[in-house]
């Protein structure tokens, strides 16, 4: 029987609406698509990292019987197409005709009648390379005898990209000089890879009569991926309608345009018919959006109490091979300058370079809002190895240098402003979760007997929910999205949103949002998303922005549906608007509570007959674009416990408690799954994910079988708890919650780990932290892993 | 080729390539798009399937070696309009949400219940550890599963959309 408290009108635990398709194998992902006539294509791709193409030969692939089409460089380049603009308005090769730049790009497009066909061509294309010498350290990509990769670039004679800093130099230069302590440490926080379940793919559609493209694609932003085809292929915006279905994960991985897409549209045009590309494992883990790649120097100065004074950083950024990488034009390191943590600093300061290389472009995320993760890694190990050096209690050191609720809204040093937060309290509420005190008994005790068990703590603040408009675009579009609320005479709604969901359980979370605001049932709005032809202008989903953002867009286009629907029910009841007043559900008379009426029998008033004051239309439908004020802050305390077996190095997780602050919960459940899958993100940048690359430049983690991701079996039972410290200016008081596990469990984890290698002398040790690397460590030879 | 193979109780015949994939002989043949594809290496389980009662990784199958087996894809675990409890456990207990690793995963853990009706959380664990998940961090996954084990004549409620 179901219960209020399984059913909410509003927020609450209430089960998925969208379970209903999914538990039953309906889903609907883009390679579930089929149409008539519908052709498949495969990428050829370059077997090198670095090499110059002499020539290339498709004569045998067209001889293929059911091959319809080969395209190259050559041809896209007659159409104006063989380089595209990237998210960072830097260039990418779509199909390559001068070089290869790494391992895996696009080479040749074939099309044939079915996806085996498609493949068998590709072995009959002759592509003859004059191979270059490859950079593939970034530390080296600037040495003056470094090869040249982007030599297509007018004026480019080296590989660097940009040069960005942030915070006051001479000032935290001036702290350092006068600081009882100081410490550094270089880390690396190494290449890995969101891998989405669902690989990336696209279906084109082009309709030669009318001009009009239906383009299906694995898109955690439609309709900004509308417009850039818009600008790229000079198609007009109107006849483009970019569908979005159901996303197998996304992590950030389907938020750029890959040439792969802008293959099959170009496929689509040629041939007359709607062609499809789906890549294979290998094409997504080699060519597609990686995530990371930051070679860091971390500095912090302190008293000799434990007063930390100041942080400073120096970044190298390593960019692959075009600079696509997904980051507000502002911001070339994305928002990494919120490095200051959760601390009260007196000064700070980074600078970031950004380089070229012979690895996949991208930098796009894996769960993270603009660089964040590699921002709280730096600073959670830097207080760790502060804390090592003055052999402080991690967690007494952090008590004393966190920002104060008083302090809120806060500035930090690098001029964002912290909208709230009790740091102090969930810390406390981690700790007493994890019986933090007899953790380090047991610790004790294990290390007299020779055992490694390790602690790892962090507390760490995020920064999700881009952005105020005069601050944050991207390539020209402003970070706003939209909501539109349509109320059918009935009562029953439909919310068209911006954002699209990639298993974040939009269709339920929003329904929400409008219920808590209208008192319309959940199960009565549909929420539609991911058309463009359906609903309105937005920049999509990632860096946990769709709560932030189009929550707000959706609590804000409800509440003028209310004030709309009170005009209304002032007609209705023959009373002045100003004499209702509102419950969940209903406008009544004030003083006259029977006197009253409910959203449906307002919905159908709108569309009936009563007589309207002067002005007001009738219908409850509106429309509203949010662009928000401020980033929300979120943050949490984490605690890892881990088990290393001396013999072999192996770590195993065996506690991990979280405890988070996203501000006001919606959908306790939602948040919680949102939550247990960033941890596992965590376990397996800290102890198993990783893209390496040989000297020549070949990818190392080109397979599942080399790109280790959790599984069951190497995650504990997540222990997870909360507080509430609503946003002071979002409308609900929400803040996101998708990316805060992914950023805060990595450092815990390799926390616990030096924690636990302490009697060896570790004070730092790179990710991840694999059998191998973590035996190495214990031998004193630590090293990054490339 | 001719091959017929028994999927979810009924017999399909059709002339297909020898290298044909079962995955693909499912989804494009018979357009069951409820299995699904997620490697190339047999690492990722999004593809299982039972073939008689066992999980098997479709993408490593060919059809016809599937030829004369009885076939049992996502789409077969609703039976009369009832879903499976395992169906309902991974409802209940929040064990998707992209979906698209949750057949393969429904399907092991039908498996395991036939075998197994009451297995502790490390069994479980240990039957779904050849597919993996990047959403749900497996903990509510073993949840749903130790539900369904729960509930095994449960009258489902129905999951409406």
């Amino acid at each position: 029987m179901a219960t209020i408290e399984d059913r909410p009108i509003g927020f609450g635990r209430l089960k998925r609406k969208e379970d209903a398709r999914f538990i039953r194998g309906q889903g609907k992902y883009v390679d579930d698509v089929q149409l008539p006539g519908m052709l498949h294509g495969a990428v050829l791709r370059s077997p090198v990292a670095h090499a110059r193409i002499v020539s290339i030969d498709t004569s045998a692939a067209l001889q293929h019987p059911k091959v319809q089409a080969v395209i190259t460089g050559k041809d896209l380049e007659g159409l104006g197409l063989a380089w595209m603009p990237t998210l960072s308005a830097d260039t990418q090769a779509v199909l390559a005709t001068d070089k290869v730049r790494f391992q895996g790009q696009e080479v040749a497009f074939v099309i044939a009648d079915d996806r085996y066909s498609a493949r068998d061509a590709l072995e009959l294309i002759d592509v003859e390379y004059d191979v270059l010498p490859a950079v593939v350290n970034a530390r080296k990509a600037l040495d003056a005898d470094a090869p040249v990769i982007r030599d297509d670039k007018e004026g480019q004679s080296n590989n660097f990209i940009f040069d960005w800093e942030s915070g006051d130099r001479a000032a935290t230069d001036e702290v350092f000089a006068n600081a009882d302590v100081v410490v550094a440490e270089d880390m690396l926080y190494p290449r890995s890879h969101p891998a989405p379940m669902e690989t990336c793919g696209s279906i084109a559609d082009y309709d030669k009569v009318d001009g009009s493209l239906t383009l299906w694609c694995t898109t955690q932003a439609p309709h900004a991926h509308r417009t850039v085809y818009a600008l790229v292929a000079g198609l007009p915006e109107h006849k483009i309608r970019v569908i979005s279905p159901d996303i197998g994960g996304g992590f950030g991985n389907k938020v750029g345009i890959y040439p792969g897409y802008v293959c099959s549209v170009v496929g689509s045009i040629v041939t007359g018919k709607p062609v499809k590309w789906m890549e294979d494992r290998s094409e997504n883990l080699m060519a597609t959006s990686f995530a990371r790649d930051y070679v860091m120097r971390g500095e912090i100065a302190a008293t000799k109490d434990g007063k930390i004074l100041g942080v400073r950083v120096d970044v190298i950024a390593d960019h692959g091979a075009f600079n696509a990488t997904a980051q507000p034009t502002k911001y070339p390191a994305g928002f990494f300058h919120v490095f200051t943590g959760s601390y009260d600093l007196a000064a700070a300061h980074c600078s970031v370079k950004g380089v070229y290389t012979n690895k996949a472009p991208g930098g796009v995320a894996y769960a993270c809002s603009f660089r964040i993760t590699e921002a709280v890694y730096l600073v959670e190990r830097m207080v760790d190895v502060l804390a090592h050096e003055l052999d402080a209690d991690p967690v007494e050191l952090r008590l004393k240098n966190l920002i104060r609720p008083d302090q809120f809204p806060y500035e930090n040093k690098t001029g964002w402003t912290y909208d709230s937060g009790d740091y102090e309290n969930t810390l406390r509420k981690a700790l007493d979760i994890a019986g933090y005190d007899e953790l380090r008994r047991e610790q004790a005790q294990k290390r007299e007997r020779g055992e490694l068990m390790g602690i790892g703590v962090v507390f760490f603040t995020e920064a999700v929910g881009a952005g105020p408009r005069k601050h944050m675009d991207i390539l020209g579009l402003g970070m706003a999205d939209a909501a539109e609320l349509r109320v059918h005479p009935t009562g029953k709604a439909m919310l068209g949103l911006s954002v699209q969901t990639q298993g974040q359980g939009h269709e339920t979370t929003f329904a929400q949002i409008v219920a808590e605001e209208l008192g319309i049932p959940p199960e009565d709005i549909d929420v539609v998303h991911g058309d463009t032809d359906r609903t309105p202008f937005g920049l999509g989903t990632y860096g946990s922005r769709s709560t932030p953002v189009s929550g707000a867009a959706t609590a804000i286009v409800a509440r003028k549906v209310r004030d709309k629907a009170r005009i209304i029910a002032s007609a209705m009841l023959e009373v002045s608007a100003e004499d209702l007043e509102w419950e969940k559900g209903r406008w009544f008379v004030k003083g006259d509570p029977e006197k009253g009426a409910t959203i449906q029998e307002i919905a159908m008033g709108a569309h009936g007959s009563v007589e309207l004051p002067e002005g007001v239309e009738g219908g409850l439908d509106s429309e509203t674009v949010y662009n928000p004020p401020n980033l929300t802050f979120p943050f949490g305390a984490y605690i890892c416990v881990v088990d290393v077996d001396p013999g072999t190095g192996k770590v195993t997780v065996r506690r991990f408690i979280a405890v988070d602050d996203c501000g006001t919960r919606i959908n306790p459940i939602i948040i919680e799954g949102q939550v247990h899958g960033g941890l596992t993100d965590g376990v397996g940048m800290a102890l198993m994910e990783l893209i390496a690359f040989d000297e020549e430049g070949n990818c190392l983690g080109g397979s599942l079988m080399d790109y280790l991701i959790p599984t069951a079996l190497e995650v504990p039972d997540w222990e997870t708890d909360f507080t509430v410290t609503p946003s002071p200016h979002h409308p609900i008081g929400a803040k996101g919650i998708g990316e805060s596990a992914t950023v805060g469990s990595p450092p815990t984890i390799v926390n616990a780990v030096c924690d636990a290698l302490k009697p060896y002398g570790v004070r730092h040790m790179d990710m991840p932290c694999t059998p191998s690397r973590v035996w190495d460590a214990m031998q004193g030879k630590a090293a990054p892993p490339q | 080729m001719q091959v017929t193979v028994s999927v979810n109780g009924e017999e399909h015949a059709r002339d297909v390539e020898p290298r044909l994939l079962l995955v693909h002989f499912l989804r494009d043949e018979l357009g069951k798009t409820g299995t699904h594809w997620g490697c190339d290496t047999s690492n990722c389980g999004t593809c299982v399937v039972l073939m008689d009662g066992e999980p098997v990784k479709s993408c490593t199958l060919l059809t016809a070696t599937a030829a004369g087996h009885e076939i049992t894809t996502v789409e077969g675990l609703e039976r009369d309009g009832v879903l499976d409890p395992v169906q309902q456990g991974f409802h209940e207990e929040h064990g998707l949400q992209c979906g698209f690793c949750t057949p393969g995963m429904m399907l092991t853990a039908r498996a395991l219940l036939n075998e197994n009706p009451d297995p502790t959380d490390g069994e479980i664990r240990e039957a779904i550890s050849g597919q993996i998940c990047r959403c749900t961090g497996y903990a509510t996954i073993v949840r749903s599963i130790r539900w369904a084990a729960e509930h095994p004549a449960e009258a489902a409620e129905e999951v409406a959309g």
